[in-house]
């Protein structure tokens, strides 16, 4: 399988959609002429003209809103948020229409549509360019939410929301952008709310998503040469649709747990999940359930603090042994 | 989106220059001393040695995240500041440098602050978009597009309910002009009667769009008639006329109450930020615009033919610009990083000062 990078398999996946759908549209600040603040969308524009490609003002309540508008008209527009930090004076657009007009209207509506973009710190822009929000955004019932660690999931994934009839919010990582991976040339779709195994192990279960699942499978190979400890990380993809059975398998399985996301962790997605083991697995744990996310502050910019502010591999290891018994 | 044809021309280098300098004559300019004169100068150089400076830091590698220089922009946040009286705020976006170092931040809190370092105005937690100095009526440095510009009708209400004569000055540039809240802004100030002055600096690109790109009617200022507010344009390369038109605004703040919009002509000569390949914009137009309407250039020779600057303290000027950004550098790089508990202080004023906790209850979770 060819290797490409995490950028170019959101590309494929546009170039792909665009391709086979004539109704998708992709749009955003920077998107064409300039080929993306992250060169995510480089090229479309020569391929797909500007009818479909479109450079917006800088007005994300405007032609984020425009967007879910013309979705309702059965246009399917792929927006692209330059940060998800961004999405938040688009709020009311975001979380209120989106996600209340198919409900409001009694199933009349629907709106399809994809809002994507980075959601990350650990590049040293600071507290209002740093926002996981993908917590916040799947609190909203209305919406999906994922959240994509590889090349090839990102792609499978990017696909299946572009052809979703509900609002799916995509949350993307600069840091995993320039990453490299295996992506078949033949078409795939990844569907949403499916969880993956990206390492079998036997004595904890490592979950998480986004960047934290590449984070993870450096603390499991620390655990492994270092400590003994046989690790499973599992990478959720997607947080909104859930996969409650692959979570609570993996439970069963290995009867410890360590929750790893990014986000601070004051409701964070790791606390519903952590609601959830207990109530449908607490016989199949052997010890308290651990979480490792960020610092509880507002993102730092000074690099060497925003480091110990982010999960770094030792911490997500330090927790590991806080439950598991070291066998070397 | 395929646009609509306009047939108004894209303002260009030339027509500032036509204009350049009106407002030299104006009382504010004319009765300034050729002491003042060489210290405005001054700053023009400091803020641009103290960029050029930094650029370096960027490339070797001690800056992180973003770096927007407001090279060429110089003479909008020095002659505005420049004018400051005590009751006379400052907030801006995240192009903040020159008005940081214009309300008179020092190259040392400026540099470590880009370091990430303790010493920082900061204390190494706001970054390049992030500069505060309350005590000197400075509220940022705010990376948002478009943000601030509540914050600033804010200060101006603050200022107007406490009786002072003062303003606020809330600069932006001609890409956040798009932006809702700055419309809800406008709306309130001109509604309320609020001592605030928005200033649009118009460098003509926001990221890599053109102004003809992004608005839909590309003079800016103009959107103040919808608020029925006064609004001016001016050549933002010229000291004299950024003076004056400020300060005009400045006396209907003071002495009436009354919001102002500017639009201030002006071009950015580097990138958006470190990291932009500029492919938007022609290398001719960039040089063009470095030939005839550098603002330092300007107002140097404007200050040479005045006869109130010699080539001889010119040169002694930049040295000294040039030698106390290195000093910063030093500075900064001689600084400490914040250490690890700097992390969860001042989140909360009440957690930073616990003989005055009222609260009870936990307030960090990550354990
Ligand atoms: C709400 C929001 N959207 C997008 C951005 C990303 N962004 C940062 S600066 C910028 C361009 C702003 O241009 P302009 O207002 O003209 O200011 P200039 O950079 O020219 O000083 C963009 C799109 C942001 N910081 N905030
Ligand atoms: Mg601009």
């Amino acid at each position: 399988m060819p290797l490409i990078t995490y950028r170019q398999a959101i590309n494929d996946a546009l170039a792909e959609e665009l391709t086979r759908d004539e109704k998708v549209i992709v749009m955003g600040e920077e998107v064409a002429e300039y080929d993306g603040a992250y060169k995510v969308t480089e090229g479309l524009l020569k391929k797909f003209g500007p009818k479909r490609i479109i450079d917006t003002p800088i007005s994300e309540a405007g032609f984020i809103g425009l967007g879910i508008g013309a979705s309702m008209l059965g246009i399917r527009p792929v927006m692209e948020l330059m940060f998800w930090s961004f999405s938040y004076v688009a709020f009311d657009q975001i979380v209120n229409n989106a996600a209340n007009v198919r409900f409001m209207s009694g199933g009349l509506i629907n709106c399809p549509i994809v809002i994507r973009g980075p959601a990350n710190g650990g590049t040293g822009v600071g507290a209002t360019h740093s926002h996981t929000p993908e917590n916040i955004l799947a609190t909203t019932p209305g919406l999906k939410v994922i959240c994509p660690s590889t090349a090839y999931d990102v792609k499978g994934l990017m696909k299946s929301a572009i052809r979703d009839n509900d609002p799916v919010y995509v949350m993307e990582n600069t840091l995993l952008y320039g990453e490299q991976g295996e992506v078949p040339e033949e078409e795939y779709t990844i569907p949403l709310g499916k969880a993956d195994i990206k390492r079998e192990g036997s004595d904890v279960s490592i979950i998480a998503h986004g960047r934290c699942v590449q984070t993870a499978l450096l603390a499991a190979e620390l655990l492994e040469t270092e400590d003994g400890i046989d690790a499973e990380v599992l990478d959720l993809r997607s947080i909104r649709p859930l996969d409650e059975e692959a979570i609570l398998e993996t439970v069963r399985k290995t009867n410890r747990v360590v929750l790893v996301e990014e986000n601070k962790p004051f409701c964070g997605t790791d606390a519903q999940i952590a609601y959830m083991i207990q109530d449908k697995a607490f016989d199949h744990l052997d010890a308290p359930i651990k979480r490792v996310s960020s610092i509880d502050a507002p993102q730092v910019y000074s690099i060497p603090l925003e480091k110990i502010q982010i999960p770094d591999a030792e911490r997500i290891r330090k927790a590991v042994l806080e439950i598991c018994p070291r066998s070397v | 989106m395929s646009k609509k044809t306009t047939s108004k021309d894209k303002p260009s280098a030339k027509n500032a220059e036509a204009s350049l300098n009106s407002g030299a004559t104006a009382p504010i300019n004319a009765k300034l001393s050729k002491k003042e004169k060489i210290e405005i100068y001054r700053k023009l150089v400091r803020i641009r040695r103290f960029e050029e400076r930094t650029l370096r830091s960027y490339q070797q590698g001690k800056i992180a995240g973003f770096l927007h220089l407001y090279i060429g922009q110089e003479a909008i946040a020095v002659g505005t500041t420049s004018l400051m009286g005590p009751d006379d705020h400052v907030i801006t976006a995240y192009r903040d440098h020159g008005h940081a170092l214009g309300v008179g931040m020092s190259m040392n809190e400026c540099m470590a602050e880009l370091q990430g370092k303790y010493t920082g105005c900061s204390k190494g937690k706001g970054g390049s978009m992030h500069f505060f100095a309350p005590d000197k009526n400075y509220w940022g440095g705010h990376g948002i597009v478009g943000g601030q510009t509540p914050l600033g009708a804010g200060l101006a209400f603050a200022l107007k309910h406490e009786g002072k004569k003062g303003c606020c000055m809330c600069f932006m540039g001609d890409g956040a002009v798009n932006q809702g809240a700055v419309h809800e802004s406008l709306n309130i100030a001109g509604l309320w009667g609020l001592p605030v002055i928005y200033i649009i600096e118009n460098n003509q690109y926001s990221m890599g769009t053109s102004l003809a790109r992004s608005s839909a009617s590309t003079l800016l200022a103009k959107r103040a008639e919808g608020y029925d507010i006064a609004w001016e344009q001016v050549n933002g390369h010229s000291l004299y006329d950024v003076r004056a038109k400020t300060w005009e605004a400045m006396e209907r703040a003071h002495n009436e109450c009354l919001p102002t919009v500017i639009e201030m002509a002006t071009y950015r000569h580097r990138g958006h930020s470190v990291s932009d390949n500029e492919k938007y914009r022609d290398k001719a137009e960039i040089e063009e615009y470095k030939r005839t309407s550098d603002p330092v250039i300007l107002f140097q020779n404007t200050l040479l033919e005045e006869k109130t600057l010699t080539e001889e303290l010119i040169k002694t000027i930049n040295t000294e610009a040039r030698e106390e950004a290195e000093n910063a550098v030093q500075f900064a790089d001689q600084s400490p990083f914040p250490p690890e508990e700097e992390l969860q202080r001042d989140v909360y004023w009440e957690e930073d000062n616990p003989e005055h906790k009222t609260s009870q209850g936990k307030i960090f979770f990550n354990d």
